[in-house]
């Protein structure tokens, strides 16, 4: 077995500064619908982190030093995120940090549940590695949309455990 | 004798080490309360216990020396004879030696030398403790505790006997430094920085021990330095924080100028630490040591401490960054870091020290110089790159704080940088000494640079602060004729052209801000400087006014350049007013408050009316007398454009006075009612107000829109409720006469009148409108009535009362809020017959009850076809539908609602009736709802409308309102007036919601039970909670029908989720588990209002946190409500369903 991470030293970026929505009118129009848009789930991405922990809880690697967000390590980006809310569509590109991370699928599969929980049921979610970004992209992609392999992976224990340890700061 | 055996068991179980801690500590009790009554002495306590004293066995032995030790500790204020102290002292200090008793001996030892009355230890005794300690005592190996003991005794020693251990010179300072080193607990350490700071002071000698002895001192305390934590989490356990420590090693660094020579140098050097707190803790120790070890030695260090302190000052310089706000004008316009504080403070102090040798080095130095040169480079402040213009502001901030320092330093750097600014801006110093004079027409050739003005800004700030701070010194250094005097004398008038041409050539644009905030922030110092017009001319300063005063009237579409000149006008404002210069101040008024009141008062519409407001209510601010006359002024204007409004109808002026209306109340009586000022003012235009309208007699209609009546009567109840008792009394009695000329009162037999009014309201359905201007002089008046303090004489309170009565029976609510305050304040006591017109309480009740209309009531009873059945009269009858009109009916009950609030206010008991009366129209109005086809639709509407607003009455009762009854308006409350209510109506409308058969007046019910709820304090909710919640969701299903009743749905549920969030609600939440989680879920689709919605989430995400036994059978039922939220139009909602849909899915 491998010891040591897959990409020790990431480049960590410099958080974008958010956009900032123009305040709604409140009160005016109770009835109006506000759709659901790229921003919105972009607020609901950015803070899921993937913490560098959580790559070494694989390999018991106790390291606490360095949490970082999928926003920090540009695995995704807001242009990433496709929305089209009157056909319940959704697609998100997201860019491996090394074109050999094993940890593509895991992260493919953190923002698929991660879409599940907080979508309507009506929406379709396409997940994709940016092309060009990993080595066995196809196979990836192929694995984050299969139903059933998703499901599958989702009766393991262990897989949804780390999933939600992943995803459990983005709900704070 | 009892006693001895007693002692002898008290002594044996303390001894006892298989006894409790407790017990121990409560033998030791019983053994001190003895000595202390003295039925034990102290020497015979000693003969018990010597056997325990001197045995070999070791742990019983040190049992019971700490057994005496602690028992002395008890015993510090007991008086002891001089024999026995030396006994007792002697025998400690041999056990000083025995390693296993130790602990007790130093107890000992520590609580003898400690004691202050009743007998103290000699000196001998002292010095011989302190020598035993030297011999025997290991400090470093001992444990925390005994170290802390050892430390403790010393410093003790050190402090209440320095001449008794000062005879062990060098002996003893060799003992501490080895006691010392190597300690590294907080609180002995703590301790020990104290020792060294003791022991310096114990051989004041420079030439003595601790000459020799300044190095290793030094070294052994260098090494703390700086402190830092490296576990900060531990350090919330320990008592002592990481400042405490820090302060003391200070002190103890600081307690010798001995250390001098390696503290310096060691600080110096830890300014380039990489550690940000030490290098604050290293310039605080420098400013500390500065002070304590003068300035000799400091200026040994000169050339090392301005080289680290300009090093320090230019790195930590990017937070100088200057704010082009506003705000900032008052201010110093930058934040500073926290280094960068304590540096600047500490180069202030070592200015202070040594003037010249700071000065000269200043002046001199090459940097500060190098970019002096390089600023004339650039134009504008864009054109600076970033680094230059951190490094510029930092040269600001030297300059400034070193001018400031003193007046020596001032005149030295003043002068040197100010003549070269002025050169570089183009104004040659001609002459250095010589004639003050300076060539007027000077042409400003060219627009100075960002650079200059900057720091010609901050270098005449500095002045003016120096000047401001030392008092009289402005007579003192002109007359001195200093030379920096002189220069400013010289340029201030072309300085205030520059300033000013910055102004006037700058656009809106955003690249200008920071010139036109120089420029502004130039003058506003400019006009500020103290001394009367000895530094800047008369002149002057008047150009500098009417310069802001300019901008202000023309420059309206340069925000930033207008706000700025507003905010510096209120800052010279404050100024002039705070130095008492009288010939400043009228110029001030003349140019600035009179230019501004003229401003409002001319038809001027070139400047956005809003904009004249602000300035005129921004500028008041800044001074008693300007606001004064502001105020004036306004006045007349109000006054004036209210004139035009009645006699012509004028509506452009109708809207110009609602703005000025507006400003006046909304600004400047805030204002007024903060420093209780201008009463005789208020009282004048009050007055002029009723004047007017008394003089005008025929209104011309149709143009008197809601909103200036609105404005007029609420400027008119906060300028009556600042006025005193006695301006209220002459304003009633005004208001009361212009009333009586009104049409309805001018009948002299106004009483019966009124009454006559009153049945014809009864019988006839329609509601007969007012005059315009009767409905002014009506409104007006119950503005004034609600207004008034409870001591204030209402004349003809009889009529007052009656009239009031018609006219909120009329449907004018003002007209029931202020019958609600007359009763709230009517005094309980009085007989009525104090003055003329007064009555007591008890008749005004009559009044409103209508008792006195017995004679009406008959007819009106037996017209509406209902003989007998309610045995009430008067207006309790008409709230129960007595009267043919609904509406009437509906008016009725809300002005009983106003009433029953201010009697519920005061605490009166007449409020139960009322209740009463509301409850019975809840109910029996369902009870007529059966009646057979009496009524028709239009009919059953009126019933339906007129019962909810009995429900709504209580509303009224709970809630506090803004308008009236309240604090501002002088109403009189009683402590705890909700939670009595509460107590009281809960349990009726408990039974009665239980009791009631009929659907809707069980509804109509739960809507007054969830009014009540609403408007009681949430800690008094959660006593009774369990009770409650059922209550609470039945009332939230019933409201949740309607789309009218959402805002009052929404008040409920935040009630109910400030119950689930609370702790004391846990209770009834855990029992009613189910039920709430099944209600909310329906809440989750509310439609109307996307507050319910969002709240009903947060309510289920604190439902998740119960107990896991009583909501997982829940779960899945949440979670498939949730999710239908997920895709609700609003996206706080949905935002509030991710997370509950986690919170849930999770359990």
């Amino acid at each position: 077995m491998v010891s040591g991470l897959i990409n020790a030293n990431p480049v960590i970026y410099e958080k974008k500064e958010r956009r900032v929505r123009s305040a709604p009118s409140v009160g005016d129009d109770e009835h109006a619908v506000e759709p659901i848009d790229q921003l919105e789930l972009e607020a609901r991405f950015v803070r899921v982190f993937i913490f560098l922990t959580f790559l070494n809880h694989i390999r018991d690697i106790k390291d606490p030093e360095h949490p970082y967000s999928l926003e920090e390590l540009k695995v995704i980006t807001e242009d990433a995120i496709e929305v089209d809310d009157n056909h319940s569509y959704v697609r998100v590109t997201f860019t491996p940090t090394v074109e050999h991370c094993s940890m593509a699928t895991v992260i493919g599969l953190c923002l698929r549940v991660k879409l599940m929980r907080s979508l309507p049921q009506r929406y379709k979610v396409d997940i994709r590695v940016a092309p060009g970004t990993h080595a066995t992209e196809s196979a990836v992609n192929k694995q984050l949309n299969d139903k059933e392999r998703v499901a599958a992976a989702l009766e393991n224990p262990n897989l949804v455990d780390m999933v939600d340890e992943c995803l459990a700061p983005s709900y704070a | 004798m009892a006693e001895p055996s007693q002692l002898t068991q008290h002594i044996e179980s303390f001894v006892d080490s298989s006894c409790s801690s407790t017990q121990q500590a409560a033998s030791l009790d019983a053994i001190v309360s003895f000595v202390k009554n003295d039925v034990v002495t102290i020497s015979s306590l000693v003969r018990e216990m010597e056997m325990y004293l001197t045995t070999t066995d070791s742990i019983i032995r040190a049992r019971g020396v700490l057994l005496l030790g602690e028992a002395l500790k008890c015993l510090s204020s007991k008086p002891l004879d001089a024999a026995t102290i030396h006994s007792l002292m002697s025998f400690f200090k041999e056990r000083l030696a025995d390693w296993r008793a130790l602990r007790g001996a130093l107890v000992g030892c520590l609580a003898l030398v400690k004691r202050k009355s009743g007998g103290m230890v000699t000196s001998s005794d002292a010095k011989g403790v302190a020598e035993s300690f030297l011999q025997n005592l290991q400090v470093q190996s001992l444990g925390q505790h005994d170290r802390k003991l050892c430390f403790e005794l010393m410093e003790c020693l050190l402090e209440y006997y320095p001449h008794a251990v000062a005879s062990l010179g060098d002996d003893l300072i060799y003992g501490i430094c080895e006691a010392i080193d190597g300690e590294k607990d907080p609180q002995c350490l703590m301790l020990a920085f104290h020792i060294m700071e003791v022991l310096v002071q114990v051989f004041p000698d420079p030439c003595g021990p601790i000459e020799s002895f300044a190095s290793d001192l030094f070294g052994i305390l260098s090494s703390y330095f700086p402190i830092h934590f490296t576990h900060p989490k531990a350090e919330e356990d320990v008592q002592v924080k990481r400042d405490d420590l820090s302060r003391a090693l200070m002190l103890a660094f600081s307690s010798s100028p001995l250390f001098e020579p390696s503290v310096i140098p060691l600080l110096l050097e830890k300014l380039s630490s990489s550690l940000s707190s030490a290098k604050v803790d290293s310039l605080k120790y420098l400013s500390y040591c500065t002070s304590k070890y003068g300035a000799e030695r400091i200026a040994k260090h000169a050339g090392a401490i301005w080289s680290s302190l300009k090093d320090v000052i230019f790195t930590s310089g990017q937070s100088f960054v200057l704010s082009f706000t506003p705000e900032s004008l008052g201010g110093l316009g930058c934040q500073e870091n926290e280094i960068a504080a304590e540096a600047l403070a500490l180069l202030e102090k070592v200015v202070i020290q040594n003037n010249d040798l700071f000065s000269s080095m200043i002046v001199g130095d090459e940097e500060i110089n190098m970019v002096l040169n390089s600023i004339t480079g650039c134009q504008s402040y864009n054109e600076i790159p970033l680094q230059s213009t951190q490094k510029l502001y930092s040269v600001g901030r030297i300059l400034y704080v070193s001018v400031k320092a003193s007046v020596a330093s001032c005149s030295r750097i003043f002068q040197y940088f100010f003549s070269c600014l002025m050169e570089s801006m183009g104004l040659p110093v001609v002459n250095g000494s010589g004639t003050c004079s300076f060539n007027d027409d000077c042409i400003i050739s060219k627009r100075p640079n960002h650079g200059s003005l900057y720091l010609c800004v901050e270098l005449l700030g500095a002045c003016r602060d120096l000047v401001i701070s030392s008092g009289d010194l402005a007579s003192q250094c002109v007359s001195a004729n200093e030379t920096w005097c002189c220069l400013l004398q010289r340029f201030s008038t072309s300085l205030s052209k520059i300033f000013s041409s910055t102004l006037a050539t700058s656009t809106d644009k955003p690249a200008h801000d920071a010139d036109v905030y120089l420029g502004v922030k130039g003058l506003q110092i400019l006009a500020t400087f103290p001394g009367g017009y000895l530094l800047v001319s008369k002149s002057t300063c008047e150009s500098i006014l009417m310069t802001f005063v300019s901008i202000i009237t023309v420059d309206f579409n340069k925000t930033l350049l207008w706000k700025l000149s507003v905010k510096a006008l209120v800052q010279i404002g404050l100024f002039i007013h705070g130095s008492n210069e009288s010939e400043k101040s009228m110029s001030y008024m003349d140019i600035v408050v009179q230019k501004i009141v003229s401003m409002i008062s001319s038809d001027n519409h070139d400047i956005p009316f809003q904009l004249q407001l602000e300035a005129i209510s921004d500028i008041g601010t800044s001074g008693l007398q300007y606001m004064l006359k502001i105020v004036t002024g306004l006045q007349e204007v109000i006054r004036a454009n209210l004139a035009e409004v009645y006699v012509q109808g004028n509506v452009k002026s109708a809207k110009v006075i609602i703005h000025l209306l507006e400003c006046y109340s909304n600004e400047l009586l805030p204002w007024i009612q903060k420093y209780e000022v201008f009463e005789e003012v208020l009282l004048q235009f009050v007055v002029s107000i009723w004047n007017q309208i008394e003089n005008c007699m025929a209104f011309p209609d149709g143009i008197f829109e809601k909103e200036l009546l609105d404005a007029t009567m609420k400027v008119m109840k906060l300028a009556v409720a600042s006025c005193s008792v006695e301006s209220q009394n002459i304003i009633i009695d005004k208001a009361y006469t212009v009333l009586s000329s009104s049409t309805f009162l001018s009948t002299k037999d106004s009483l019966s009148s009124l009454q006559a009014q009153l049945e014809e309201l009864e019988d006839t359905q329609e509601t007969n409108k007012f005059s315009s201007r009767d409905e002014w002089i009506h409104s007006l008046f119950t503005s004034v009535i609600i207004a008034l303090h409870p001591q204030t004489r209402i004349p003809n309170i009889r009529t007052v009362l009656h009239f009031l009565m018609i006219v909120f029976l009329k449907g004018y609510v003002t007209a029931a809020q202020a019958l609600g305050s007359l009763v709230n304040k009517l005094d309980l006591k009085t007989s009525g017959t104090e003055y003329s017109g007064g009555c007591t309480f008890e008749e005004a009740m009559d009044i409103i009850f209508g008792k006195n209309l017995s004679s009406s009531d008959h007819v009106s009873a037996g017209r509406s076809g209902i003989t007998g059945y309610w045995s009430e009269t008067g207006l309790t009858n008409l709230c129960l539908g007595a009267a043919n009109s609904g509406l009437l009916e509906i008016h009725s009950i809300v002005g009983l609602a106003w009433i029953g609030k201010g009697l519920l206010m005061r605490g009166h008991e007449k409020v139960k009736d009322i209740t009463i009366v509301f409850l019975e129209c809840l109910q029996s109005n369902g009870r007529r709802g059966a009646l057979p086809l009496e009524e028709n639709n239009c009919n059953w509407d009126m019933r339906l409308s007129a019962m909810k607003c009995a429900a709504d009455a209580f509303q009224v009762l709970m809630s506090d309102s803004e308008l009236c009854l309240n604090r501002k308006f002088h109403a009189i409350i009683r402590p705890l007036y909700k939670q009595r209510f509460f107590s009281t109506i809960m349990p009726i409308l408990q039974s009665l919601i239980i009791q009631s058969d009929s659907l809707l007046s069980r509804s109509m019910l739960y809507r007054a039970f969830a009014n009540v709820v609403i408007g009681t304090p949430l800690i008094v909710i959660l006593n009774d909670a369990k009770k409650l919640i059922p209550m609470v969701l039945d009332s939230l299903k019933l409201l949740s029908k309607d789309v009218l009743d959402k805002d009052i749905m929404y008040s409920l549920l935040l009630v109910l989720s400030g119950i689930l969030t609370d702790k004391n609600g846990q209770e009834g939440v855990i029992e009613n588990a189910h039920i709430i989680i099944n209600y909310l879920i329906g809440f989750v689709t509310y439609p109307h209002t996307m507050l319910v919605r969002e709240t009903t989430i947060q309510c289920l995400v604190a439902m998740s946190e119960l107990p896991h036994t009583r909501i997982y059978p829940m779960r899945i039922q949440v979670l498939q409500a949730v999710s239908k939220a997920l895709d609700d139009p609003k996206r706080a909602v949905r935002q509030e369903a991710v997370r509950c849909r986690q919170a849930w899915s999770v359990i």
